[in-house]
């Protein structure tokens, strides 16, 4: 709530400040020397800090990449953590120059926040996770359930949506932060914890059992989660889209952070243009032309940063399904370099 | 000024006053400073608003109160009013502000009523009820609130049962990690002559009061104004009831698949949230009825012993109307830290003001502005409101000169 307050204060006297300098978020991060990257509090796979303090997950990595891109320094970035119910005031506010904090993009924050949504680095959906010992195998059981949820979310209003829908009768309890909520919910208060899916097995793992709970197999919405950054500042913009982009063409080419240099040779003038050995496309956005090169040499492609924090190679195991590569039958596609 | 220095002083000025000019005459230049502060406090002002208004459209985020009858779309667990999904975020609005109230009104209840407990207890000459009431007045007092309502929201949490294991009580009671369970009175047609004779009871009691009191002031005799009372208030709405023939049932709970289903729930953020307010406020309020009560001199109490009144009577006619004149004005400032501090409840998952439009609305439509103004100026309202009757209530209790 302080934060809130906190931003908001600081954010009327600022938005005075920031009104004409909106379109000029690469200078203010340049001369500041360092990203600001909203970031999840803690979310497994996703953005979370370990114990010393060093921030590893998918959306994590893409803010890496972006400051990789700008300073070829992956390291030039500062996590400012936000709860759901913070993260947009705090990039309305300026706080940060890119919520990249597992949000989903929805008409409405794309349109009256003042915010504009770029690429989906991750296609997610909501589901459920019930205690393994009440035998439901289905989310059509769940009439007269107790339900955590995390408030601000969009989780929070397809949980309504689906209970109205199917004319079951529940209860909410809505915490404020995901912490709480999973406490809540392992204390016993909840029959069911809904989130994205993905966080489902992210939060499951902080679970004292996490053997004792499953996930249903029902996913009652569609939650592209993706970056956000102000309204009106297209130049940045184009920047945090084609970080993405070339985070996903790496992968569908095969450039990977071990051979990125050697690809530096290649004869392929799609993998040239990307690495930047031919054209000038860096520049146009406001970068070097070795732009792409620095964000697969300090943090890789799509599918490696994938399977290192949330896929086979990481604690969460997920399946790549929907987010695979369009060509292998899933949804990450890349509007070529050209 | 002493009476000395005055005709001196005062002498110099004659009947007519010599030609100042206004900026070395201290009344008009008071004047003037007044004003400027006055435009620069007013233009400042000015300046933020118009500033936010015209960045926030420039930044295309939605300015404008439009969004009070856009659905809402988002479930509130507790409610004592109607609400739905499809109800407005107005709606939700009334839902966490009649939350927000309920748990401060019986917050004020229980922690004034612990208070003045324990604040007498500090005062005991038991030593054991002494220094007990002056731990948990150190204790509470010197801890977070925020961390006391996570203790006992997970305290409260942890120590119920499960809901396949409630805990059921005669009565139609159910205890269990969802909650208490209570039976719901269902109230019948003829219900309303119970209300009318008790409201008509009541109303007999205090003349009976008012009377009695005169009677002892003009003749110093007693009248059993409890025994007529209690006839008065229970007695004639019991006959009342039972001559309606007796309008009143009760939904009692019973265990579904998950849940307990009818009846009346008291959710346990609810009782982490009162407990947390109650037992943190309770400390310092004990505080202050303790310094109330010594403030009172010893020569009172003396006095009073002298007259031969017993030390029950010398609490309640001598030491405590002198001593409320005390503790009124800060146990006002205790209220309304506990109404404010009810805000915490959104760390223990209580739909109150904060936590339902503070929280969900002002994420659902991105309006900060507007949402926190609002917030600001229903917190203000209720303080200046607990203020005014906290104030009304001491200037009859304060000192009467006669």
């Amino acid at each position: 709530m302080k934060k809130v307050l906190m931003s908001v204060a600081v954010g009327a006297a600022f938005v005075m400040a920031a009104g004409s300098a909106s379109a000029q978020t690469l200078n203010q991060v340049k001369s500041r020397g360092v990203l600001q990257c909203g970031s999840n509090t803690g979310l497994a796979g996703f953005g979370q800090p370990d114990a010393q303090g060093n921030w590893t997950g998918l959306d994590v990595d893409y803010c890496r990449a972006i400051a990789a891109a700008i300073f070829n320094d992956a390291s030039k970035v500062k996590f400012v953590p936000l709860s759901a119910k913070d993260r947009f005031t705090a990039l309305q506010s300026g706080e940060v120059d890119v919520l990249v904090r597992n949000t989903t993009w929805t008409m409405s924050r794309d349109t009256q926040l003042g915010l504009e949504f770029g690429p989906v680095n991750y296609y997610d959906g909501q589901g459920f996770m019930v205690r393994k010992k009440l035998k439901i195998a289905s989310a059509m059981e769940l009439s007269g359930a107790s339900v955590c949820t995390q408030q601000g979310t969009t989780t929070e209003l397809n949980l309504a949506d689906f209970f109205r829908a199917n004319k079951l009768k529940y209860e909410v309890v809505a915490f404020a932060s995901s912490d709480e909520t999973i406490k809540a919910y392992d204390a016993g208060r909840c029959d069911v914890f809904t989130t994205d899916a993905s966080g489902l097995y992210a939060e499951r793992l902080k679970l004292t059992a996490p053997d004792d709970h499953i996930v249903l197999p029902e996913i009652i919405s569609k939650e592209p989660l993706g970056a956000a950054w102000r309204h009106g500042d297209n130049q940045w913009g184009d920047i945090v889209k084609w970080t993405h982009y070339a985070m996903v063409t790496a992968e569908e080419l095969g450039v990977t952070k071990a051979n990125v240099d050697e690809m530096l040779k290649s004869t392929n003038p799609d993998v040239k243009r990307l690495l930047g050995t031919e054209g000038k496309f860096g520049e146009a956005i406001g970068l070097t032309n070795d732009w792409a090169y620095r964000i697969i040499k300090l943090v890789g492609n799509y599918g490696e940063s994938f399977d290192r924090n949330v896929g086979a190679g990481s604690r969460l195991k997920i399946a790549r399904g929907v987010n695979a590569l369009w060509s292998k039958g899933g949804l990450q596609y890349a509007p070529p370099i050209r | 000024m002493s009476s000395v220095d005055a005709p001196k002083l005062g002498g110099t000025g004659g009947d007519e006053k010599p030609h100042v000019a206004f900026w070395n005459d201290p009344e008009k230049r008071g004047y003037l400073f007044q004003a400027l502060l006055f435009v620069v406090v007013g233009y400042l002002v000015y300046a933020a608003a118009t500033n936010a208004i015209d960045n926030l459209t420039k930044q295309k985020i939605a300015t404008g109160f439009d969004f009070w009858n856009n659905t809402a779309g988002f479930d509130i667990g507790q409610r004592l009013i109607p609400y739905e999904t499809t109800s407005s975020y107005g709606r939700a609005f009334w839902v966490g502000l009649v939350n927000t109230l309920l748990v401060a009104g019986i917050g004020i209840i229980f922690a004034t009523m612990l208070g003045f407990i324990i604040g007498v207890a500090r005062l005991s000459k038991n030593f054991l009820v002494n220094k007990l009431a002056a731990l948990y007045v150190e204790v509470i007092r010197n801890t977070p609130l925020l961390l006391q309502l996570l203790f006992w929201y997970n305290a409260v949490l942890k120590a119920l049962p499960e809901v396949r294991d409630s805990v059921a009580m005669p009565g139609g009671f159910f205890l269990n990690n969802r909650g208490l369970f209570m039976p719901e009175p269902v109230f019948g047609a003829n219900f309303s002559w119970v209300t009318w004779t008790l409201a008509a009871g009541l109303m007999a009691y205090f003349a009976y009061g008012r009377w009695a009191r005169k009677k002892q002031e003009r003749t110093g005799q007693q009248s059993p104004v409890l025994l007529v009372g209690l006839g008065l208030v229970i007695l004639l709405p019991l006959l009342a009831f039972f001559g309606a023939g007796q309008p009143l049932s009760f939904n009692i709970p019973d265990l579904g698949r998950f849940n307990i289903r009818g009846g009346v729930q008291i959710y346990p953020e609810f009782v982490a949230l009162l407990m947390g307010l109650v037992i943190y406020t309770a400390a310092f309020i004990a505080e202050v009825v303790r310094a109330g009560i010594q403030a009172v001199s010893k020569g009172q109490t003396e006095a009073a012993y002298a007259l031969g009144l017993r030390p029950g009577p010398t609490l309640d006619l001598v030491v405590i109307p002198q001593a409320m004149r005390v503790i009124i004005p800060p146990l006002t400032s205790q209220y309304l830290n506990l109404t404010k501090n009810s805000s915490l409840a959104v760390a223990v998952g209580y739909p109150d003001l904060v936590q339902v439009f503070m929280g969900t609305v002002l994420n659902q439509t991105g309006q900060a502005v507007e949402v926190i103004a609002i917030t600001m100026a229903v917190y203000l309202t209720i303080s200046l409101f607990t203020s005014l009757v906290m104030n009304w209530y001491n200037s009859r209790k304060a000192l009467v000169e006669r």
